[in-house]
């Protein structure tokens, strides 16, 4: 038999599987290379306590980097109760029936549109129905409706994989479906839902398209002050600065990007610690 | 027996009617989505014909004389997908097959959080990443390239939705159950073969839903597109000129300052419900699909 | 069967459904106040299912119906009046695999009176409850830990514990000793034994010899039918239906 060639063939088509995934590896050490390379000589201190400005050498971050907490904080004021809310209601209240199957496919739905389709809405709803204006309170409940979906699929995930013996033990002792929830459901399901929920804050503040849209402004020389205050955020800085033709400005970009990269690493980082740090609780 | 006031019982209806509120919001978002593009839309419609919007070949609402085709928009979001899913398909692909039928766990502990950095990058991102890197290397293997081009930025699309294949079609390869791998194993088959001959087929639907879902992604990408695709809406399939997507031009009406409720305001939301309709209808589609596959293993 | 002080709980005409499946098919049947019931039958037979009836479990589960009455102490509780998690809180459960939550030792005994809002010293009632379910000299100096830690048999009695703490009349025990070692499964029997002087018990288990061991009275179900019910003795050495005999024998199931 034609051993031989059958073996060539296997050797050649793993070749393939693994250029593949090193096509996807090496695109983002490209990335990172490129990056650092161009950023890091910028990087110091002065660039993040800066205000924008047209002079490369003295242009920073400290609004956008300001604007970008803001928009942090109040986002993850009104995502995650709703979204932990919903995602309990669909969980372990709604029945299992036509409306609630409706309710499920419309999140899956709303995961897939597009982040700039939020901005229309931010822009029509916030903005200009309910008079917010181009403020970051405007963006950040853009942005929540935004993460919503990935809150709540999340949320929903985590408390799908508490036992049902567990609740099964909580009703027998008595408990109402909210004891139930509150009690053991909630906290046995939170390292997901803390997972989840940075996922979600961390899409919050790497968008960009969508504050264009609410018209986050791109030059921004104060930092916010109150929720209905003008504002600017890191990426649509780093936007602002790569699409000038200037070479300087190119390289503040890359300095900035690789601020927000930190700024997300520190947040993944930070899901990992809390995962990590509650199986150990509940294990031990 | 006797009912006992029970102090942690008593709200309980008062709070599932908020947790029901709560899960509303998502209706009334998509509500919302679709209230506000078909306002504007059909405000649009009043001035522009349905017939010109369709097919008349130049998109020119910013300056005169006006024209209002958005066939340019169309090629020009169709051929970033395209070429996006040139790209992200086999690859991700590829990746998926390698981590579900090769790869021993600890490559997958490796490889699969490092994935998932290049699905958390920042869209924006990679738009820097198109115009500084990839467009230059175009450029120099073909000259008469322009700075703002269909294939760089159809190729950073791409390399962003490969996690978005890589992780859904290994999900729905994960899925197909062991024992028929085995049943191939058993019967002489090679390594190569179980992946071809039976993982791959047996995880069809489930690895086209994500091939839908991808696309859909691709066509909603907005930042890479406007960064590095350009904003000159014509009608060509040369993916080394610039042109203009859907979500690109969105971006650039919003950028200038466009007076509200003008034409030029409107075509905003009547682009936008074109984009929400194609996403929309792609999504449906995805999702079906991997509930239908999801119902046969589980 | 009419209700006595003697008779705790008791089924009347009681038919179960999961959707299209009739699960128990016109049952009556009296419980004894402080004795040990088993009930017996191959597995598919509706024992389980029968003793989820009693505390209201079956209506956690989507498409299940009941009818027919289950009499508690004179009153039936599937009255719409009845309030379930009040029926929960007088009649304890056990379950199959041992399922603690994952909190501290103390947290799990003290759940249900912190759900049901109970107004004492808590550290007592859970003292109280470990030394009633044989735990308390085993885990008395580590309360805090997580209930994870503890054995397959000890997270049992802990399970045993957390039910007695809800000062519970009834004890409902589906198989409690099925995930246990033989050594856990004694100390679990013999516990039943002390356990009855104060509560009632109702006990499902597939394993015959166990039913013998621990049981007052024996109830032989079958295809979701009463076959045969009456003092445990009797039983297992005279039965006086056929069907009972072949199972009691290992003749099928």
């Amino acid at each position: 038999m034609k051993r031989r060639a059958r073996r060539e063939k296997d050797r050649i088509f793993k070749l393939f599987l693994v250029l593949a995934l090193l096509a996807g590896v090496a695109a983002l050490l490209l990335l990172l290379e490129e990056v650092l390379r161009k950023g890091l000589p910028w990087l110091d201190f002065r660039f993040l306590t800066s205000f924008p400005s047209r002079f490369p050498e003295q242009a920073g971050i400290k609004s956008a980097l300001a604007g970008t907490l803001w928009l942090l904080g109040l986002t993850a004021m009104f995502a995650i109760p709703v979204g932990v809310g919903a995602a309990v209601y669909l969980q372990e209240f709604a029945g299992r029936n036509r409306p609630t199957a409706f309710l499920q496919l419309n999140i899956s739905n709303l995961a897939g549109v597009p982040s700039i389709v939020y901005g229309i809405l931010g822009l029509a709803v916030f903005v200009r129905a309910l008079a917010l204006g181009r403020s970051v309170l405007a963006g950040a409940l853009t942005m929540s409706l935004l993460v919503l979906p990935i809150i709540i699929v999340a949320a929903q995930e985590a408390m799908r994989a508490v036992p049902g013996s567990l609740r099964d033990a909580a009703f027998a002792l008595g408990a109402t479906r909210w004891q139930a929830v509150r009690r053991v459901v909630l906290p046995a399901a939170l390292p997901g839902i803390l997972t989840g929920i940075i996922l979600a804050l961390s899409r919050a503040i790497g968008e960009t398209a969508p504050l264009i849209m609410i018209g986050a402004l791109t030059f921004v020389p104060f930092v916010p002050a109150g929720p209905l205050d003008a504002f600017t955020v890191l990426p649509i800085q780093i936007f602002n600065w790569t699409s000038r033709p200037r070479e300087e400005f190119r390289l503040i970009a890359a300095a900035g990007i690789i601020v927000l990269l930190g700024v997300l690493l520190t947040m993944n980082a930070g899901a990992v610690w809390l995962r990590n740090r509650y199986q150990r609780r509940s294990e031990s | 027996m006797k009912s006992r006031i029970r102090p942690s019982g008593r709200y309980e209806g008062l709070i599932i009617g908020v947790l029901f509120l709560c899960a509303v919001v998502s209706v009334l978002t998509t509500a919302g989505i679709i209230i506000t593009l078909l306002r504007e839309t059909i405000g649009f419609f009043r001035e522009v014909s349905i017939l010109e919007f369709i097919t008349e070949t130049r998109w020119t609402p910013l300056f005169d004389p006006k024209h209002f085709g958005i066939l340019p928009l169309i090629t020009g979001t169709l051929m970033i997908t395209a070429g996006a899913a040139l790209v992200a398909l086999p690859v991700g692909t590829a990746t998926a097959l390698y981590l579900s039928e090769y790869a021993s766990d600890g490559v997958r502990r490796l490889l699969k959080p490092l994935l998932e950095v290049l699905a958390g990058i920042p869209t924006v991102v990679y738009g820097y990443f198109a115009l500084t890197l990839v467009t230059p290397a175009i450029r120099s293997l073909f000259p008469e390239t322009n700075i703002f081009n269909a294939a760089g930025a159809a190729i950073v699309v791409g390399i962003m939705i490969i996690p978005m294949v890589s992780s859904l079609s290994e999900d729905a390869m994960t899925a197909v159950p062991r024992s028929l791998r085995e049943a191939a194993f058993a019967l002489g088959a090679t390594r190569r073969e179980v992946s071809t001959g039976v993982v791959l087929p047996a995880a069809l639907s489930g690895i086209s839903a994500s091939y839908i879902l991808a696309v859909s992604r691709a066509i909603g990408e907005t930042m890479i597109v406007t960064l590095a695709a350009g904003a000159t809406p014509r009608l060509t399939l040369n993916p080394l000129e610039s042109i203009q997507t859907m979500t690109a031009y969105i971006v650039q009406v919003s950028l200038g300052d466009t007076p509200f409720g003008s034409i030029e305001y409107r075509t905003l939301f009547a682009v936008g419900m074109g984009l929400f309709t194609l996403t929309f209808t792609l999504n449906i589609a995805g999702a079906l699909i991997t509930r239908r596959y999801r119902e046969v293993y589980q | 069967m009419s209700s006595t002080s003697n008779q705790v709980l008791g089924a009347d005409g009681l038919n179960l459904w999961y959707g299209t499946h009739h699960v128990l098919k016109g049952i009556t049947l009296g419980i004894t106040r402080h004795r040990v019931t088993a009930l017996i039958g191959p597995s598919g037979c509706g024992k389980s299912s029968f003793l989820r009836c009693f505390n209201r479990m079956n209506e956690l589960i989507p498409e299940s119906r009941v009818e027919g009455r289950i009499h508690f102490n004179g009153r039936d509780i599937n009255d719409p009046e009845v309030d379930a998690t009040e029926v929960r809180h007088r009649i304890g459960m056990v379950f199959q695999k041992p399922n603690p939550f994952p909190k501290s030792i103390f947290d799990n005994v003290a759940f249900g009176p912190r759900v049901n809002g109970y107004r004492g010293d808590l550290g007592e009632l859970v003292e109280t409850s470990l030394r009633r379910a044989a735990l308390w000299d085993e885990v008395h100096d580590r309360l805090g830990q997580s209930a994870l830690a503890l054995s397959g048999g000890q997270q049992q009695r802990l399970c045993i514990a957390r039910a007695l703490a809800v000062e519970p009349e009834v004890l409902l025990m589906d198989e409690p000793c099925s995930a246990l070692d033989p050594a856990s499964t004694a100390k679990i029997e013999d516990l039943i034994g002390e356990l009855k002087e104060r509560y009632s018990i109702i006990i499902v288990t597939h394993n015959m010899q166990q039913a013998a061991r621990v049981s007052d009275q024996t109830a032989f179900l079958l295809e979701g039918e009463i076959v045969e019910y009456g003092r445990t003795g009797g039983i297992f050495t005279r039965p006086e239906d056929p069907r009972t005999e072949d199972y009691i024998t290992g003749r099928f199931g």
